[in-house]
């Protein structure tokens, strides 16, 4: 029998393309913040989760092991886990099964990342990421990855350039709300984004988020505990993980399967029946413009190809009716790998409890989903947040 | 350290950290230390791409079925990763396609800037089922003339010059009408 677990306090550093801080220093900093919102000390904590992505971007092996102190994880049960761009939603899954499965009764997830010490450009280390027999004797550039992608999605539904810039445009002005932003814009517009530097066409510079420092966490406990806290608790309704093959070239790009394979595992717990109804808001994964458009279709609050005309008409608005990445989003606040948890995890918790300052949602938001996406085109990670 | 001092309306009450620029560490006025790590690797590529590898140096582009998915799946694998049974048969494939997608690249691999763009995408293999192939580079056409749908061939390296690797396939070019 599952025990139902509530969040009872989130945290977040400043995102910045590089930060004077090391990983234990930024972990430490948003944990504490974390800690002070819950009103739970150190040794209230029972177990830590730690989620943080390539070890290629820190330069060190092996780095949940360095970060272990930071995330005051120092003579716990404490784990690593990761799958790339997923693990800001997968930390805090694997945080939530550590408390459901009722081996801990207060758990603490950190997600940190420190893209910035891959110097000049983390891009060297995504070179990395390919496969050595088949991609890398081509010298590939990531962005190609997503521009492709990108390309496919536009093209098998003929979508226009200007409207998935309008996603851009969305999230780099919710951002402004958002003391961590790094992009935050106020008077960014379409022709901007349009006008853009070209990197991987159709990838222009605005349609991507930048790489950053930062990190973010969030304190977990049972129902069984949760009296001693708070009153007004905010749960986790559901999880959800998926991934297909790595073999990226057999499958159409144009759909992401394994998003809605997650969608649907976590929504089956969720008690989530119709999506579009039982939502009312979303934090898709959107380190492109368009991924968030793909995503909210694998999220399945739309039809596919449907998302970007959502945000035309201004359904997808802070104050529409289907509010996508109120936070500012990875294309507003900033792309610190795992540490996106912020926006996708930490973000859902704010609204719900009503916390969201200048960027709170109108009305009276009960359930939020947040998702991250990760590996070679092929992870999904969903998470459900519920009030009371 | 010391936390942010400056309070926020709503959460993150605070957003703690302190931004460095490139320049803080171009003009070293910051400290920093240094790592360059130097390895090296020698992969094996297992029995499926070993038979892939031979072909693409004999000019053939090679695919293997899989009985129970009644899939052929290039580039191959010794097994199939959906029904989980081994794959049978090797099948030589024609060196044609489409073009599954593409992009126009300015960025080199460590993301410099180049002016003449790199044509670049994923060629759905004739013979193979929708959607199978691999990435690989785009020739003789132009940024302009590039489009998905579009039919393509192999453009092989001199025999001399292969080495059982994918660039003995220096690029596809454009399948003309007739051709």
């Amino acid at each position: 029998m599952k025990k139902d677990v509530a969040v009872l306090g989130a945290g977040m550093t400043l995102f910045r393309r590089r930060l004077k801080e090391t990983g234990k220093e930024l972990s430490y900093l948003a944990a504490k913040q974390a800690m002070e919102e819950a009103g739970i000390q150190k040794d209230e904590i029972d177990m830590v989760v730690m989620g943080t992505a390539p070890d290629a971007f820190d330069g060190i092996h092996m780095k949940g092991e360095n970060l272990l102190d930071g995330a005051a994880g120092a003579n716990k049960p404490y784990v690593r886990v990761f799958n790339g761009g997923g693990t800001g939603v997968f930390a805090p899954i694997a945080g939530w099964w550590h408390v459901a499965s009722g081996v801990a009764d207060v758990c603490l997830v950190v997600c940190e990342e420190k893209m910035g010490s891959c110097y000049p450009h983390p891009q060297t280390a995504f070179r990395h990421i390919w496969d050595p027999i088949l991609d890398r004797p081509l010298n590939p550039n990531l962005v190609w990855l997503f521009a492709m992608e990108m390309n496919r999605y536009m093209t098998v539904h003929n979508i226009k350039k200007e409207d998935i810039a309008r996603i851009a445009v969305k999230n780099k002005r919710n951002a402004v709300g958002h003391p961590c932003a790094q992009l935050a814009d106020p008077n960014i517009t379409v022709d901007d984004v349009l006008n853009s530097e070209v990197m991987a066409w159709p990838v222009q510079r605005l349609d991507i988020s930048p790489p950053s420092d930062g990190a973010a966490a969030i304190v977990y406990c049972s129902k069984d505990v949760v009296g001693k806290y708070t009153d007004d608790p905010i749960y986790v309704g559901g999880v959800g993980w998926n991934i297909d093959s790595t073999m990226w070239t057999n499958r159409d790009l144009y759909f992401p399967r394994y998003v809605a394979l997650a969608a649907k595992m976590c929504y089956k717990m969720a008690g989530i029946h119709n999506p579009t109804k039982d939502i009312d808001f979303a934090e898709p994964y959107d380190p492109f413009d368009y991924k968030e458009a793909h995503h909210t279709e694998g999220l399945l609050l739309c039809k596919k190809g449907e998302a970007p005309l959502l945000t035309k008409e201004g359904v997808t608005a802070r104050d529409g009716d289907l509010p996508i990445c109120p936070s500012g989003g990875l294309l507003g606040v900033g792309n610190p790998i795992a540490a996106t948890m912020g926006q996708k995890v930490c973000e859902l918790y704010w609204q719900l409890a009503g916390k969201a300052g200048k960027r709170q949602i109108p009305g009276d938001p009960r359930v939020g989903v947040g998702q991250a996406w990760g590996d070679i085109m092929q992870m999904a990670t969903v998470i459900a947040l519920r009030r009371g | 350290m010391r936390m942010a001092e400056k309070k926020y309306e709503g959460y993150p009450k605070e957003a703690p950290g302190t931004h460095l620029r490139t320049s803080d560490i171009r003009e070293k006025k910051v400290s920093y230390t240094w790592w360059e790590p130097e390895v090296q690797y020698a992969w094996s590529v297992g029995h499926a791409m070993s038979e892939f590898l031979k072909g693409l140096k004999q000019g053939k582009i090679l695919g293997i079925h899989c009985k129970r998915c009644k899939r052929v799946i290039t580039p191959p694998r010794s097994f199939c990763e959906y029904c989980y049974g081994p794959t049978d048969e090797w099948i030589e494939l024609p060196d044609t396609g489409i073009i599954e997608t593409y992009s126009i690249s300015y960025l080199d691999p460590n993301a410099n800037r180049i002016e003449e763009p790199i044509l670049i995408g994923v060629i759905d293999i004739d013979g193979a089922d929708e959607h199978h192939g691999f990435m690989h580079y785009f020739g003789e056409m132009s940024k302009d003339e590039i489009k998905i749908g579009m039919k393509v061939k192999a453009v092989w390296k001199p025999e001399n010059e292969r080495e059982g690797a994918i660039t003995d396939i220096k690029y596809f070019k454009p399948l003309r009408g007739g051709e």
